[in-house]
């Protein structure tokens, strides 16, 4: 176990080495630190002067580990949209990113539970049909175009929800890190269109997982044994079912968010939500390297680091899991 | 059935694209900006000249569509068979091979499906773009997008490759022929990879939906085709803004056009998977 | 006198798209208070779809097509779910066969107890825990109050056949229904498991349904025996008297194929040929194609189930 856990350590150290490479090389590649830091309105001369003191004629080698320290100690470089530092620009924009992901899981979870369990329980019924019809239709259809239509229908023709930006927000810690918009009405208006378009991709996924492992798990001899024990309906379904169904499902929803982190860049570039990816949109845009390079980092190590946790507790659980729970 | 059908008349569509469309869309000398935002042909203001009205540009947006199809099925076709050939060939050598060259070629496909495939795409995407300049990348657009596209999800072929290749590699006709001493080569691509097949075909359907989609995402964001050759991905970024001024078709034609498309292969996809019954690669 | 359970002429269908078959043709029997009852066959002949549809759980797309079935005077068969829900582990208990399946991996021994008792008695958690702690020792499980808070994957296989029996005790049953409960044990432990049932049996009074394919374990633990082939009883009658003196020739075979019943030396005998699938049951007796005594009355008429000797029914035209 304590062996695993080091491997996993160092795979997770690996990773992180070889993206904060790669990212350095495209850095040092196309990246213009001189610029960042002084903008463009400097001789050719002066630019020479800066470059050399900031150690950019430096061997590569170097100058990576240079990046590599100053990295652990959290700079990043510098954004020269922003002009502050790029972890700072980052850290500022990630709250709107992860209440756009609150908001899809809650979604989720509100709607695929009751409507997987359902079409498990009665998969001949209307509406189990319909929604594992729509829920094809769902799968096809690309997350911006929902977001569009969603726009089209509710903001255009209907005008009761808006169209763009996060509304009225509140800073929670008092700092001005964390604005959030779930504490007023208007904030919560403005999440609605944002989560349910991310949703719309997820749904259709878990919907038909919970079905499928809802009913696989009726099958087994142990409801069927529930039954025999004259246990209620309800008890068997909402209890023993549920719970089993449950185990599987909750490891794919962490996969699946990870994905859903990938699409708020579509969804916040439709609805000009200014969260993290909409700035990475931005620094494509503006060629800002550093701060594209520090978003790679931090969100490649949130990754890294989600996964080896994930992984490690996994380590942990597993032994009884894989004797218990997959018969 | 209905869907294979269907999917048919797409592709024949988008094959025939320059001979069936009104007008070509990629030629400036037939656009005329005076004829833009004009409205589908049954609405007031329509013209039976324009079918499907007019975009911002005053191109016709049948045309359009077609050729944006066109083009979402060059490079969903071009990305998946590279994914295909990187994960062909990968999961034939970790599987047949076994041990380190196993360990490590799994561990690389692991660690890069731990990151959300179009995460992956539009990082290449955005540093593709700032490394080429956006002119350039612009021209080069459907070569890159098909290298994008296929470097980021070919772990899902390779890990099904040597699944299926882990199954079949003890099987007795694969002994035979270690014995009558094939070198590893010929057993790997003749004997075992052939017996991989409907895994392959299935995935292959269902990544080219997958691939078309990332397609139109990426293009979406502006790190795909530009407008001046539009894909459908972009031509739903072309029409965005249009909705709120009322010209909602600019926007929602090409996207149900892409939606039908994607639709149709994923319910080939289905249908393959059930009537073939490969074993999938779970996770 | 009434019977403690009463099943007349079941007949059990499964509704397939290819049309309905029948498992069960025309199945009656009688269990009295404290009696135990084998019912012996090979796997497919009907005896587990019989246990089952007892109390009402057949499978899907299984249903009760014709018969009734009497439990306590009251005719069982006619009840609806909720009715029905109060004598499953409550007046009947059941015991399937793979302990390994039967309890839910996710919750402990104690909560899968519990909630049985709660879901028959108005209890409180406390109470029924003493309840089950009682059961536990019953069935002779060391450290009971360890198991309570285990989960199944951490008990072997025989230790968990013994929780089942304990959850089965809980509620004091008129009748235990033991679905082949020892087939996925290890040969050991499986008669150890039979002399506890079989003891429970008798000190608590309980009735005992013995399904199972093993005819040595049924001779050694039950009253009666009825033998199935292909949905039919073919054979009923007392366990010594059927073990000894068989009529049908099936039942003949079947003992005759148990290792020790024949002289040490002799070759084993062997029923040659198959069970008919119940979609593919021949014209007559089921039995016709394998039966040495096959006459031609046999493809024609099915022999009907009645007295032949010293107690035992059966149904064959030869004897």
């Amino acid at each position: 176990m304590f062996a695993f856990i080091i491997r996993r350590i160092i795979q997770a150290v690996v990773v992180m080495m070889v993206i904060s490479l790669v990212g350095f090389s495209i850095k040092s590649k196309i990246g213009d630190p001189v610029r960042d830091l002084v903008g463009e309105r400097v001789t050719p001369e002066e630019r020479a002067q800066i470059a050399d003191k900031m150690g950019l004629n430096d061997p590569f080698l170097i100058q990576y580990t240079r990046f590599v320290k100053q990295a652990l100690k959290g700079d990043l470089g510098r954004s020269f949209i922003y002009n502050k530092p790029a972890l700072e620009v980052i850290v500022r924009h990630a709250p709107a990113t992860l209440e756009l992901l609150i908001g899809t899981a809650l979604i989720i979870i509100f709607v695929s539970l009751p409507l997987g369990i359902q079409s498990a329980l009665q998969p001949r019924s209307l509406l189990s049909r319909f929604t594992m019809s729509f829920s094809t239709l769902g799968v096809s259809m690309p997350v911006f175009l929902t977001a569009i239509l969603l726009i089209y229908l509710f903001a255009v023709n209907l005008q009761i929800l808006p169209s763009y930006g996060r509304g009225e927000t509140v800073d929670l810690f008092g700092n001005g890190y964390w604005k959030t918009g779930f504490l007023t009405h208007d904030g919560r208006m403005h999440l609605i269109l944002p989560c349910l378009s991310l949703s719309s991709i997820m749904l259709p996924l878990f919907i038909r997982l919970i079905r499928s492992e809802m009913m696989e798990v009726l099958e087994t001899e142990y409801i069927k044994y529930a039954w025999a024990k004259g246990l209620s309906p309800a008890r068997i379904w909402m209890v023993h079912a549920f719970k089993n169904t449950l185990l599987p499902v909750i490891t794919v929803f962490g996969v699946q968010m990870g994905i859903t982190f990938a699409f708020t860049i579509l969804t916040e570039l439709v609805f000009q939500w200014q969260g993290m990816g909409f700035i990475f949109l931005e620094a494509v845009e503006r060629s800002d390297i550093s701060l594209l390079i520090a978003y790679l980092v931090v969100v490649a190590g949130v990754f890294v680091l989600v996964n080896t946790v994930v992984d490690i507790i996994y380590g942990f659980i597993n032994p009884t899991i894989r004797i218990a729970g997959t018969r | 059935m209905a869907s294979f059908i269907v999917l048919v008349i797409f592709l024949i569509l988008a094959i025939t694209a320059p001979w069936i469309s009104p007008m070509n869309p990629y030629d400036s000398h037939n656009i005329d900006i005076m004829n833009s935002e004009i409205p589908p042909m049954w609405m007031e203001g329509g013209s039976p000249e324009f079918i499907l009205g007019t975009d911002n540009m005053g191109r016709d947006m049948l045309s359009t569509m077609f050729y944006g199809l066109r083009t979402s099925i060059i490079i969903g076709i071009g990305a998946v068979s590279l994914q295909a050939f990187i994960g062909i060939v990968l999961g034939l050598s970790a599987g047949y091979m076994g041990g380190k060259t196993d360990a490590i070629l799994m561990r690389i496909a692991d660690i890069q499906f731990s990151f959300p495939y179009l995460m992956v795409a539009i990082f290449i995407g955005a540093v593709f773009q700032l490394l080429f300049g956006v002119g350039s990348y612009e021209r080069l657009a459907i070569p890159l997008l098909t290298l994008i596209i296929g470097l980021s999800n070919w772990p899902m072929f390779a890990r099904t490759i040597r699944a299926s290749v882990m199954g079949e590699k003890n099987k007795e006709y694969v002994e035979a022929a270690r014995v009558i001493g094939l070198p590893r080569f010929t057993i790997m691509f003749r004997h075992v990879l052939p017996n991989s097949l409907t895994s392959v075909m299935v995935i292959f359907t269902i990544q080219v939906a997958s691939a078309i989609q990332s397609e139109a995402a990426l293009s979406f964001l502006g790190l795909g085709m530009p407008v001046t050759r539009p894909s459908l991905g972009s031509l739903i970024r072309a029409g965005q803004e249009y909705i709120f001024s009322g010209s909602w078709w600019i926007t929602i034609f090409p996207g149900l056009w892409l939606v039908v498309f994607v639709l149709v292969i994923n319910l080939l996809g289905d249908w393959l998977r059930d009537v073939l019954n490969p074993k999938l690669y779970k996770g | 006198m009434t019977h403690l359970l009463e099943v007349r002429d079941l007949e059990v269908k499964f509704a397939l798209r290819s049309g309905d078959i029948t498992a069960i043709d025309g199945v009656s029997f009688t269990l009295n208070q404290g009696e135990r009852l084998g019912i012996v066959g090979e796997s497919g002949a009907g005896k587990s779809v019989t246990g089952f549809s007892i109390i009402n759980l057949i499978s899907k797309p299984g249903f009760i097509s014709k018969g009734s079935i009497h439990f306590e005077g009251k005719c069982i068969s006619d009840y609806t779910g909720s009715q029905m829900r109060k004598i499953r582990g409550n007046r009947i208990a059941m015991i399937f066969q793979d302990p390994m399946m039967t309890l839910n991996p996710v919750f402990t021994i104690g909560f899968q107890m519990i909630e049985t008792l709660q879901a028959h008695r108005n209890i409180s958690k406390a109470d029924a825990r003493a309840i089950a702690l009682e059961k536990l020792r019953k069935v002779q499980i060391p450290s009971p109050e360890e198991r309570l808070d285990q989960y199944p994957h951490e008990l072997s296989g025989g230790m968990r056949q013994r929780i089942i029996i304990a959850i089965s005790l809980l509620a004091d049953p008129a009748i235990i229904i033991a679905d082949e409960p020892t087939t996925a044990l290890d040969v050991t432990i499986q008669a150890e498991i039979m002399d506890l049932l079989q003891e429970l049996c008798e000190t608590e009074n309980m009735a005992l349904i013995l399904i199972t394919h093993d005819l040595g374990v049924v001779s050694q633990v039950t009253e009666k025996i009825a033998v199935m082939y292909a949905g039919k009883i073919i054979e009923f009658g007392p366990t010594d008297k059927v073990v000894h003196t068989p009529v049908h020739p099936y039942t003949i075979g079947l003992i005759g194929s148990i290792p020790g019943a024949t002289v040490p030396g002799e070759e084993l005998r062997q029923i040659p040929g198959m069970m008919p699938t119940l979609s593919n049951i021949p014209e007559g007796c089921a039995f016709n194609p394998r039966c040495e005594l096959c006459e031609p009355i046999c493809t024609q008429k099915t022999p009907e189930l009645e007295e032949k000797q010293n107690g035992i029914l059966a149904a064959c035209h030869m004897k």
